[in-house]
């Protein structure tokens, strides 16, 4: 599942990609979804838990995950509509085009969990980049001991992918479980933090690899939790977030501690970063 | 390098004659604006001739000479690096055309250019920023198609100001590697004249075409003695032993909150500092609409929009900026580009309006070292 280099010469010269298809994800498309195809009809191929620049006309260009399968036609993006360049991109609709850098930074090494126990654990909008490896683990799920989604997010109108989730919980071989921070009426699930979802266990911790994928303070608590259940920090991914505005490593903008999260990451090893996780506004 | 020859002060023109010759626009220093800047220079007398610069912490000033040197000041505020990275600059052009979008790459002015009086640790800055921007995975490609076409006429330092430290970073002040050709200026009340030596192939064919003679064994010496005399007045020093090790153990150390006390977040010191490559994008549209474009301009990690992401900047505080920028010189550069990310030139300790000098700051955590040990 390598990615070879679809890129133009210049890496900061976008391609343009149609939208084919725009839908909205949560709400009235608070968070959405684009299916894009290519002009020039290549192809663009990815590893799951890379990323792209997506470039709008004259608005501006921000680092966004592939949602999408990596192994499937069709190039898949989610994004939630936070500021300046996601409200204006969320106004986009099918036909309109768009440019698209990348594919960009590491991978979720999802063959590394073969054999083994694979625990996925996805906070809000950081169950987008997960995705791909939800896919990459049920397209092959022979390869794979059990497989866990454990997904929080904060109230049951904002759970991403639901029919998706829903049709994987009624999977036999996939055990997802899903929590809110706040329930409501007509919610009868889990209510509480991710990381309860992970104290629960049912994996075997010395043949786990777990990946996880939200804000910081969630993943900082779900890495506790797993190391607490015995998950050694060689055993556990994390997907890192920080401004960004070139993707290939000279804009400085994603620099944490050592490391550029461009292009050591967004995918870290926890070991690797175990050492400064814990350093305020670095 | 080749053997040393002898250029007459009276034949400089000639040298800059024959940079023009071969289609270079040279660029050296200036006097301007009260400052010594780099810009285009057409002959010898648009050389900073008969001045110096005093440094100090948040102090800068030209001052005459007794003498009629050439080079004998020691670095500007401008540092070569807005040659090669410009300040701001077009990475595409977009339109709309029936539809689609066309792209269409900012032109790059790659026009050969030489740069004259490099000084040793320009030299290093320059090899730093190579890397940083054309060693990969992906390469800067407007850098590179700039950097190419790049002449370079070091020049060796025999005075060095009060805040040079480039003996403690191992930069200077001997021109070692990465010229073409290496000049020392030697002047007393009897001559005026340079010792040039090759480091290239180019430079020894440029030398060629310029009026020089063999050098004396003394005239070596004299030049030589001068070098070594700047390495012997270096205004600063920073103890580099152990340094990385240093700052990582120390990211929660109370010193940083003291610095912040006195730091503007101004961003003087990443704008002057040689090796500081940061860069932000920023879009716009023509009046019609039918034209957008993506420029690229200097940042620096003193701004507070730098590290922004939803809900807020990660480095909300001063302390975490100045920290951020004193870590990556001297420590998490050499995890990312295997080097200092410091070359001791003292520009931002000069240009600091409050005077803050980064040798002092690394002192005085290391004389209250907390370390931590597993960073
Ligand atoms: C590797 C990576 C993958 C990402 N994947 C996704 C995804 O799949 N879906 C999704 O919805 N979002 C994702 N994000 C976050 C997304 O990039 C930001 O929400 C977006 O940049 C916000 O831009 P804006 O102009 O709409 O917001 P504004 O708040 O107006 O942005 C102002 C500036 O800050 C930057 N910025 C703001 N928030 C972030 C942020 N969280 N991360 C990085 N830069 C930020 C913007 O690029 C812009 O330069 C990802 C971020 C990174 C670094
Ligand atoms: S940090 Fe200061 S002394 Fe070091 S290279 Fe930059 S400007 Fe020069
Ligand atoms: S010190 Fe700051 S501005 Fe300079 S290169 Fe490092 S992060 Fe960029
Ligand atoms: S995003 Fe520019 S260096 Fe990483």
């Amino acid at each position: 599942m390598s990615a070879p280099a679809s890129q133009p010469l210049d890496p900061m010269i976008p391609r343009q990609f149609r939208i084919e298809e725009a839908f909205a994800e949560v709400g009235s498309g608070e968070v959405y979804s684009w299916r894009l195809s290519p002009l020039d009809g290549e192809p663009l191929r990815f590893a799951p838990g890379q990323f792209n620049m997506l470039y709008q006309f004259g608005i501006g260009e921000v680092p966004i995950s592939i949602s999408g399968d990596a192994e499937a036609a069709g190039l898949v993006h989610t994004l939630r509509a936070v500021g300046g360049v996601t409200k204006a991109m969320q106004k986009l609709e099918a036909g309109e085009v768009i440019g698209v850098r990348g594919p960009f930074g590491t991978a979720w090494p999802v063959a590394e969990a073969e054999g083994q126990d694979l625990v996925l654990v996805a906070g809000g909008i950081g169950l987008a980049p997960l995705r791909p490896a939800v896919y990459c683990a049920l397209r092959h799920r022979d390869r794979f001991n059990r497989v866990f989604l454990l997904y929080g997010t904060r109230q049951p109108e904002d759970i991403l992918f639901r029919e998706e989730l829903e049709h994987w919980r009624a999977q036999l071989d996939l055990d997802v479980y899903v929590t809110v921070d706040r329930g409501g009426p007509g919610w009868h699930g889990n209510v509480g933090v991710v990381t309860k979802l992970i104290a629960r266990g049912g994996f075997d911790p010395a043949n786990t690899v777990a990946m996880a994928c939200g804000p910081e303070v969630m993943m900082r608590f779900a890495v506790m939790a797993l190391q607490k259940h015995g998950v050694a920090a060689e055993r556990i991914y994390v997907s890192m977030e920080r401004n960004m505005k070139c993707a290939i490593g000279y804009c400085g903008h994603c620099q944490y501690g050592p490391h550029f999260i461009c292009k050591d990451g967004p995918v870290f090893r926890f070991d690797t970063l175990q050492p400064i996780f814990d350093v305020r506004e670095l | 390098m080749s053997t040393p020859a002898i250029l007459d002060r009276k034949d400089f023109d000639s040298l800059l004659g024959a940079l023009r010759d071969r289609g270079h626009e040279v660029i050296g220093p200036r006097v301007r604006d009260g400052a010594i800047v780099y810009d285009t220079v057409d002959t010898a007398a648009d050389l900073p001739e008969g001045w110096t610069d005093e440094h100090e912490g948040g102090h800068y000033r030209l001052k005459p000479r007794t003498d009629k040197a050439l080079f004998g000041y020691v670095v500007g505020p401008t540092s070569w690096k807005k040659f090669l990275f410009p300040p701001q600059q077009t990475v595409f052009r977009a339109t709309r055309v029936d539809g689609q979008l066309r792209f269409e790459p900012g032109v790059v002015d790659d026009h050969p250019r030489a740069f004259l009086g490099v000084r040793s640790c320009e030299l290093h800055a320059l090899a730093i920023q190579d890397k940083v921007f054309m060693a990969g995975p992906y390469a800067d490609t407007t850098y590179q198609q700039r950097r190419e076409s790049v002449f370079i006429i070091a020049v060796n330092c025999v005075e060095a100001g009060a805040t040079c430290f480039c003996v403690s970073m191992d930069t200077g002040p001997a021109v070692g590697a990465g010229h073409d050709l290496a000049l020392t200026e030697v002047i007393n009340a009897r001559e005026h004249y340079f010792l040039v030596e090759a480091g290239s192939n180019r430079g020894a064919e440029l030398l060629a075409a310029v009026p020089h003679r063999g050098a004396t064994e003394q005239e070596i010496n004299a030049a030589r003695g001068g070098v070594a005399q700047a390495a012997e007045s270096m205004g600063r020093k920073l103890e580099t032993e152990d340094i990385r090790a240093l700052l990582l153990g120390n990211l929660d150390h109370p010193h940083w909150d003291e610095v912040a006390d006195r730091c503007l977040s101004c961003a003087n010191c990443t704008l002057v500092c040689p090796t500081c490559f940061c860069s932000s994008v920023e879009d716009s549209t023509s009046l019609d609409g039918g034209e957008a474009e993506h420029t690229r301009h200097w940042d620096s990690c003193f701004n507070q929009d730098f590290s922004y992401i939803a809900g807020g900047s990660v480095r909300a505080s001063t302390a975490s900026r100045y920290r951020q920028w004193l870590t990556h010189k001297l420590a998490t550069w050499y995890d990312q580009f295997d080097s200092s990310g410091c070359v001791g030139c003292g520009s931002c300790i000069t240009w600091c309006p409050v005077g803050i000098d980064i040798t002092a700051e690394v002192a005085a955590i290391r004389a209250s070292d907390q370390r931590r040990g597993d960073r």
